[in-house]
């Protein structure tokens, strides 16, 4: 029998591996980005337009250098200073974090669908895959282990990152800072400093995901491109817990739901096609019910949060 | 000088947005600049097709319906310390209910079927926002993040049953549920090409501020919005309050999408998902939650996308020019918050420091 046509309905869950790991790169990416920014004690909502604005400048970049990884050093940078604006914003007196965050959730937005204009159409360079499937006979399971250097830079990412947060002086300055403003002050630290560079980094890593969207899957620039990947990223941080292994695996549970819709499409199911693709947003909702409550504050939520703090 | 101090908060309130509004208005200009276009004409554009003519004001009107009742459901909550984005959502099922009760009621005198039309509308978008409210107040899930997941929940249940099982056979290019029937329109306002639903919204939005402003209804949401601790110390459940003003603010939304399927489409399909629920957003802040300036602010910005369409085609400028302008405005709002209460010319003078002040 031959395994390419083989497969049959065991297609689905490998369509689904596959597809977790592709669609959760972005969610991983942000979501770790927000992770550092929460830590901090504010909340960022406009990484949903960052990722916007990151696939844009990414696929501008490498469509204009000819170097798909340049394109995703600019989505990074794009990123980071969308991240600085909303950094320097909140510092000021009275300025809502939430606010801001939906106010640059529609700005970034704006700005890529006018900046893109001209890129609906141009194929730009795309990032290359590491082909791990390289000894199997099956078409299926060689695409399906077809996996990009940015999910596995990610995963990286969330294991420094979960050390960096208990064992380094940086990490515990973090910490503070979210925890409590006064604490940190006491200590001797400088709390707006290091919100905005909170910020920073979490727009930077936000851009990347963004990068991933345009530049490998789904890989092409258009105004369809994210649906709310960047909130549902924001949610999943509360998921999560503000733990970044448990970014990883909520990213890949979350990538999982994403993929079932289009595997099933590629199956010929098509009726339900609309319902299996809001799958991410009921579960992201179904979670947050789940591990919500009126009555008690989040187990580890950094206390400075107003998302939190009732 | 002391009805002068009656009305500082006032001015301030009106002053720090207008100031916002120009500030806003430079930026975009040097955005403009930078791709390339003279901001004198883009300005004068944005004028002509906004608010230029005759022609402009019916289509500034026509968007500035929808955008009333998609910034009350902004505002409305608000007041009840909410902060609700999911309004883009509670409009598509709100269309979706309308196009439903429009082929259940067919048969029926147009007046009825209109009434239930919109009355299925505006219940529909309640229960969706108001499904925020309760997850907040009961389950103590963020109301921003979980009405924007409701959000894109409703519109892919729109899209499901506009293309699955609601889908009329005879709309062939474009998905959509059978038509309510010219009969049931919803027509124009007497001697103008603008529908009623400009005149519903402002109804809605009127009612909203003499409600808020001038009953115990307004003070207890304020009470329940500003501390809801003290709010149930003074006997006030918490929870309708919460809930009721998620209702409210949804079934403003879900007006509009109803109206957009009477009045516009006449029938759902993905057409009502334009965008109205995210200006909404825009145009609720503008007018600090403010249900009465919440009308004048939705002209304003029914005019800047009603224009974007004269950019487009005389400047060859991509559709989303508006967007741009739209989200800087959007940013300098939040940011201008900052100025409340931090400006001297606003704050209240005591009779004897008047006195020092008016002299030389």
């Amino acid at each position: 029998m031959n395994a390419a046509d083989g497969l049959g309905w065991w297609g689905v869950p490998l369509a689904i591996f596959a597809g977790a790991i592709r669609v959760s790169t972005p969610y991983l990416l942000v979501s770790l980005g927000e992770c550092i920014t929460e830590k901090s004690g504010r909340i960022n909502l406009g990484l949903e337009g960052v990722l916007i604005m990151g696939a844009m400048a990414g696929y501008g970049t490498s469509l204009l250098s000819g170097s798909a990884w340049l394109g995703v050093l600019a989505a990074g940078l794009v990123g980071g200073l969308l991240g600085l604006l909303h950094g320097l914003l909140c510092s000021l007196r009275r300025v809502n974090d939430i606010a801001i965050g939906i106010s640059i959730m529609l700005l970034g937005t704006g700005l890529a669908f006018f900046l893109g204009k001209p890129l609906v159409q141009p194929q730009a360079p795309m990032l290359s895959a590491i082909p791990f499937g390289f000894w199997s006979d099956s078409p299926q399971i060689q695409s399906a282990l077809q996996i990009n250097p940015l999910f596995l830079i990610g995963i990286a990412l969330a294991v420094l990152l979960h050390y960096a947060f208990r064992y380094t002086r940086w990490g515990m300055q973090l910490r503070i800072v979210g925890d409590s403003a006064d604490a940190a002050l006491a200590l001797g630290y400088r709390v707006l400093p290091t919100r905005i560079l909170a910020t920073i980094v979490g727009g930077f890593l936000a851009g990347v995901g963004g990068a991933f969207l345009s530049l490998y899957y789904p890989g092409s620039w258009n105004e369809g491109l994210s649906s709310g990947q960047g909130i549902i990223a924001v949610a999943l941080v509360i998921f999560a817990r503000w733990e970044p292994l448990r970014c990883l695996w909520a990213s890949l549970l979350f990538g999982g739901a994403g993929a079932l819709g289009p595997a099933l499409q590629a199956m010929g199911v098509t009726s339900g096609y609309y319902l299996f693709n809001a799958a991410p947003y009921v579960l992201t909702l179904g979670i947050l019910i789940a591990t919500s409550s009126p009555n008690r504050t989040l187990a580890g939520a950094p206390g400075e949060l107003s998302l939190v703090r009732n | 000088m002391k009805l002068m101090q009656r009305f500082l908060p006032l001015a301030e309130a009106i002053a720090i947005p207008v100031m916002a509004l120009l500030v806003a208005m430079l930026l975009f200009a040097g955005f403009v600049m930078a791709v390339g276009q003279s901001p004198v004409e883009v300005y004068s554009l944005l004028y002509q097709g906004g608010f230029g003519s005759a022609f402009s004001w019916q289509n500034t009107l026509l968007r500035a319906a929808p955008l009333i009742l998609t910034g009350l459901a902004v505002a409305i909550p608000a007041q009840a310390g909410m902060v609700i984005i999911g309004g883009e959502g509670a409009l598509a099922l709100g269309a979706l209910a309308a196009a439903v009760a429009g082929a259940t009621l067919n048969g029926a005198s147009p007046h009825w079927v209109q009434a239930g039309v919109l009355a299925a509308g505006a219940l529909c978008g309640g229960v969706w926002i108001g499904l925020s409210g309760w997850l907040r107040h009961y389950r103590g899930v963020n109301e921003t993040i979980g009405s924007l997941l409701l959000s894109y929940i409703g519109i892919a249940l729109l899209n499901f049953f506009v293309e699955g099982p609601l889908k009329d056979p005879a709309s062939l290019n474009k998905p959509s549920t059978a038509p309510i029937g010219d009969a049931n329109m919803i027509g124009n306002l007497p001697g103008m090409d603008v529908h009623y639903g400009l005149l519903f919204g402002a109804i809605f939005a009127l009612i909203t501020w003499v409600v808020l402003k001038f009953t115990t209804v307004g003070f207890a949401l304020r009470t329940v919005g500003g501390n809801p601790r003290a709010a149930q110390m003074a006997g006030l459940q918490v929870g309708y309050w919460i809930v009721g003003a998620a209702f409210a603010g949804g079934a403003a939304a879900g007006l509009a999408g109803a109206i957009e399927v009477a009045a516009v489409q006449g029938s759902a399909n993905a057409s009502v998902v334009a965008g109205y629920g995210y200006a909404g957003i825009l145009v609720a802040f503008i007018a600090r939650q403010n249900p009465f300036a919440v009308i004048p602010v939705a002209i304003l910005i029914g005019g800047i996308n009603a224009a974007g369409g004269m950019l487009q085609r005389r400047l060859d400028m991509p559709d989303a020019s508006v967007l741009v302008l739209q989200g800087i405005i959007f940013v300098v709002i939040i940011a201008s918050e900052t100025l409340n209460g931090r400006l001297r010319i606003f704050k209240p003078v005591s009779p004897m420091s008047a006195v020092i002040l008016t002299k030389p």
